[in-house]
């Protein structure tokens, strides 16, 4: 074992996630499958989608594999950050929505 | 990293990559057997106008490696007594700026096989080399020209400064010669090569891009784009080494090894032809002195297609960079 929670390498074993549970590996790598690949999107799009919910979900491996499919895909480099900007902002709104029940407790606690 | 010994012991034994032969005896395609030689490929020369950085060549403006006359008559020679071979594909550096092209391309035509020349597009700019248009479009001469990405500032960090804008134009001259616009008979393909240490993604989702914002932003047409994996050979090899991507890029070919692809790699159809008439499985072994297996099939002096149709392919672990994915090879991906 490493010291390390999360290895680089680690990446290479995603394909054995299925390890004690092959069905459920089986049938969840067929829906990544579809869910990933070109449908009514293109996967571009989905590429960036995948981005921007690797870096908000704060999964280095993820991260790492889309970028590099961002980028073997075309996209540029400002495309890969405004949209890791819709992202940021979305995690920004949802937080500050959440606001509203702490605001809603303050007024009815407070005299 | 012009030594081809020294890219070699770097090839060989990389930490936690199985070796290519070893891979392809686990897929039963050891050894891999050439089938029909059809396509002959001639290195011209390393000398180039440009010094781009993924060059497997390591071409450049100040090397001196060029075919002589005599090496271009020995190839027409075979070209004419070689009904087989259907295509002839010219390479260098830059063809352009080797002195006995353009008699060559008069001569080679008139054979009626397809020839197809691999340009940078820039050196067309260049007053002393601008002729060769009317000379590749009087010969019908199909064009293979480098855009590595449609982005400028990637284009110009792989070729240079201004590469970009410079390629734009010249596409846009072919253009106005008819080249890559529909049914004029003037072929013009392109090459996307990633600018770093990734692999290229799915080819026709990046034709559709390249198409696309060609003809929005600088109105051109083209043929087809090919996608070229960058191969851990010459400047290329330097690079991943200076950047520490080198184990990473090499794991990540390999992870991507598809067996299918194997099928239909470039080499089992080819003969590579390097500037000073020595023969080659392919221009990745040539840049790395990698001979012909037959101790008997070394220059063209020995040019047997018999033989040359059932040699087995002299493998080694750039091999990974054509079994990639999709596959990659002159011709773009192979599926």
């Amino acid at each position: 074992m490493s010291d390390n929670y999360y290895e680089k390498k680690d990446l290479a074993d995603f394909p054995n996630i299925g390890e004690y549970a092959p069905l459920q590996g089986e049938k969840f790598f067929e829906y990544y499958g579809v869910s990933t690949g070109a449908g009514k999107l293109t996967e571009r799009e989905k590429a960036l989608i995948a981005l921007t919910t690797a870096v908000t979900h704060n999964c280095p491996y993820c991260i790492d594999a889309y970028t590099n499919k961002c980028l073997s895909l075309g996209l540029s480099n400002d495309e890969m950050m405004e949209a890791v900007h819709v992202g940021a902002s979305m995690v920004a709104g949802i937080t500050l929505a959440h606001s509203t029940q702490m605001r809603k407790i303050i007024k009815k606690k407070e005299m | 990293m012009t030594n081809a010994e020294q890219q070699l012991t770097l090839l060989t034994n990389i930490e936690g990559v199985e070796n290519f032969q070893d891979k392809l005896k686990s897929s039963k395609q050891h050894p891999l057997q050439a089938s029909q030689v059809e396509i002959f490929q001639i290195n011209v020369g390393k000398r180039c106008n440009l010094s781009c950085k993924h060059c497997h060549v390591e071409a450049g403006p100040n090397r001196v490696e060029m075919m002589t006359e005599a090496t271009f008559n020995k190839c027409l020679e075979i070209l004419k007594k070689t009904p087989e071979i259907h295509t002839i594909d010219i390479t260098g550096g830059s063809p352009e700026m080797n002195p006995y092209l353009e008699g060559f391309i008069t001569e080679a035509s008139a054979l009626g096989k397809r020839l197809i020349v691999r340009s940078n597009l820039i050196i067309l700019m260049d007053l002393k080399y601008k002729k060769f248009i009317d000379i590749y479009v009087n010969n019908k001469v199909e064009l293979v020209g480098s855009l590595p990405d449609y982005h400028r500032d990637r284009t110009d960090k792989q070729r240079g400064k201004d590469a970009f804008d410079q390629s734009i134009r010249v596409l846009q001259l072919l253009n106005s010669k008819g080249y890559g616009k529909q049914d004029s008979g003037l072929i013009l393909d392109l090459v996307h090569n990633p600018v770093g240490a990734y692999c290229p993604g799915d080819q026709n989702a990046l034709e559709y891009e390249y198409r696309n914002r060609l003809k929005k932003e600088y109105d051109i047409e083209f043929n087809t784009l090919f996608c070229l994996t960058n191969m851990p050979v010459g400047r290329y090899l330097k690079y991943l080494i200076d950047s520490d991507n080198y184990h990473d890029y090499l794991n990540e070919l390999v992870s991507f090894y598809n067996p299918k692809a194997v099928e239909n790699v470039m080499c089992k159809t080819t003969v590579s032809v390097s500037w000073d008439g020595k023969l080659y499985d392919c221009d990745f072994n040539q840049m790395l002195d990698l001979g012909m297996n037959d101790p008997d099939s070394v220059t063209l002096d020995d040019f047997d297609i018999e033989k040359l149709n059932n040699r087995n392919i002299v493998i080694h672990n750039h091999c990974y960079g054509c079994t990639a994915g999709s596959g990659s090879s002159c011709q773009g991906a192979l599926d």
